[in-house]
């Protein structure tokens, strides 16, 4: 057991170290938010209803493009080169690899959530959260939720040329109609039904009642019930579909 | 300790309706390079992924190390090295950060320098994997099969794509995996390379091995090929013959040519060559079947 740990923290530290030297990577599943950030927060300077929307709306993003959009380019990337063959190829364990995969998404995700958080306090007015266990709590299961969607996703992802194309195709309407950019609740109805449905509008509700609203975890209960349902079902996918080999044809 | 490193009996794989493999039996000895040769879609790649533990096979008896790779232990994986016929790695790694990474995998590994050097990627060790060309691609993917100091490497065709000259330089790192006592499983459909390299080969195809034996031997084995002798008559006509039996024919020609005072300029006896031998097996039922089964996914 020590030493499948040892190997998961091995492989972790490889995927932090590339992770950085690659920048197309660094930039999509880093930087896009942050400047999103920074650029919203520039233009609804002053407006504090807005900002209190916006903040815990990019928070959302962030998980959701640090841990699915991350993991669905990366998973694709690994299966289509062989990376994964290979792999499986060598006495490391299986569940060493993706530990070391999986938390490499996970450390983005928390990098981003304290950014976001610092800069809410700093540049945004929005303060500290009101219930720092509350923003612990949502943050994990929207990892654990995004996470396993995004391993799941890149099931359907035929080859690697076309992930951009098939993860834009969700990501995109995703954080437009789950409320990243407005507040959710003020748009037309046939929109707002949609958005219901989807975790990362409930990912933003709790987020937004942890950082800004102060509403506890009791009240967005059902919120972390829809996220904890969509995970059990991108779990599902994600361990049903796996597969270490390319596809072929 | 068993002195076989692989053997497999009546080893069949199907695909749906399709089947890959039609009960194949070989065995390697430890120390030897063993060549698995046939066209594209023969069986071979499925065979060897079988043995590799990334296949089920849907019957027979494999056993590896003296282990069944279907269950997959680890203690097995440790001790095998592999080269696939086509694995990339991360892009933005370098050579030498690959090779300390894979070593850690392994309970003994080999030194990581030492390997560099062993392949012939001196000077790359700094150099990023998406820098590389792909024969230095496919150095590397030797070096990662061998960084766990395996007993035993599966080759699946290692010098595909290669110019001529890589190709020598790769038989020659290959051939020194033998100095290192290493076994190896070699599957090509180059029969150059296998002649290179091999001490023994199975000619395999539509998932059969139709012959197999040292190529030096292989020849003389087929009891269709025959010998070819060969001569000018005394018009300096160019004459060839075939025969199952040189000895009675070379007497009858050589008598009838001292009866007549004649010499028998450029006299010549060749034996089938395994190139001959392999055309004559691998090509009998004509090439369109060859051509329409290389677009199977398998090699």
């Amino acid at each position: 057991m020590a030493d499948v740990l040892t190997l998961a923290w091995r492989q972790y530290r490889l995927e932090r170290k590339l992770f950085w030297r690659n920048p197309s990577a660094a930039f999509f599943n880093f930087l896009l938010p942050l400047l999103f950030l920074a650029v919203f927060g520039a233009i609804l300077h002053g407006k504090q209803h807005e900002l209190n929307v916006i903040i815990p709306g990019i928070a959302g993003m962030a998980v959701m493009s640090t841990t699915f959009t991350a993991l669905a380019y990366n998973m694709t990337f690994l299966r289509e080169q062989g990376v994964l063959k290979r792999i499986r190829g060598t006495p490391m364990p299986a569940i060493s690899y993706l530990l070391g995969i999986a938390f490499n998404a996970v450390t983005n995700a928390a990098l981003q959530i304290a950014i976001i958080t610092v800069a809410g306090r700093v540049f945004f007015g929005t303060g500290w959260p009101r219930d720092w266990a509350e923003l612990a709590v949502f943050v994990a299961a929207g990892v654990i939720c995004f996470a396993a969607l995004g391993v799941a996703f890149s099931h359907a992802i035929p080859n690697f040329e076309a992930t951009s194309a098939y993860v834009n195709a969700v990501f995109l309407p995703v954080i437009l109609i789950s409320g990243v950019f407005y507040d959710a609740a003020k748009a037309p109805g046939f929109i707002r039904g949609i958005a219901q449905a989807l975790p990362l509008t409930h990912l933003i509700n709790g987020l937004s009642g942890a950082m800004v609203k102060g509403t506890s975890i009791g009240t967005n209960i059902s919120a972390l019930g829809v996220i904890a349902v969509w995970a059990v079902l991108g779990t599902a996918l994600a361990v049903r579909g796996f597969t270490w080999d390319q596809r072929r044809g | 300790m068993s002195e076989c490193a692989i053997e497999v009996r009546g080893l069949r794989k199907a695909y749906g309706d399709f089947e890959a493999v039609r009960g194949i039996d070989f065995s390697v000895r430890r120390g030897e390079i063993f060549g698995l040769l046939g066209p594209n879609g023969a069986g071979k790649t499925t065979t060897v992924e079988i043995l590799e533990g990334y296949r089920d096979r849907s019957a027979g008896e494999v056993s590896v190390l003296g282990y069944d790779p279907g269950q997959r232990q680890r203690a097995l994986r440790a001790r095998i090295g592999i080269v696939l016929q086509s694995t990339g790695l991360y892009r933005h790694i370098r050579v030498r950060e690959a090779l300390a990474h894979f070593a850690s995998m392994y309970p003994r590994s080999r030194d990581v320098e030492e390997v560099i050097s062993l392949v012939g990627l001196d000077g790359k060790a700094d150099a990023l994997v998406r820098t590389l060309s792909g024969g230095q691609m496919r150095r590397l993917d030797l070096a990662l099969a061998l960084i766990g100091d395996p007993e035993l490497i599966f080759l699946d065709e290692p010098t595909t794509g290669f110019d001529p000259a890589a190709r020598r330089t790769a038989w020659g790192t290959i051939g020194s995996l033998r100095r290192l006592g290493k076994t190896v499983l070699l599957t090509t459909h180059y029969l150059e390379e296998a002649q290179a390299l091999a001490d023994r080969v199975a000619i395999i195809k539509d998932g059969r091995i139709v012959v197999q034996g040292a190529p030096s031997e292989l020849g003389a084995s087929t009891g269709s090929s025959r010998y070819l002798v060969a001569y000018r008559n005394g018009g300096g006509e160019l004459i060839e013959q075939e025969t199952d039996d040189p000895t009675t024919l070379l007497h009858e020609l050589t008598a009838a040519a001292l009866a007549r005072g004649e010499r028998l300029e450029g006299l010549t006896v060749t034996r089938p060559t395994l190139e001959d031998v392999y055309l004559e097996l691998t090509a009998d039922r004509g090439a369109e079947e060859v051509t329409t089964r290389q677009e199977s996914p398998d090699g």
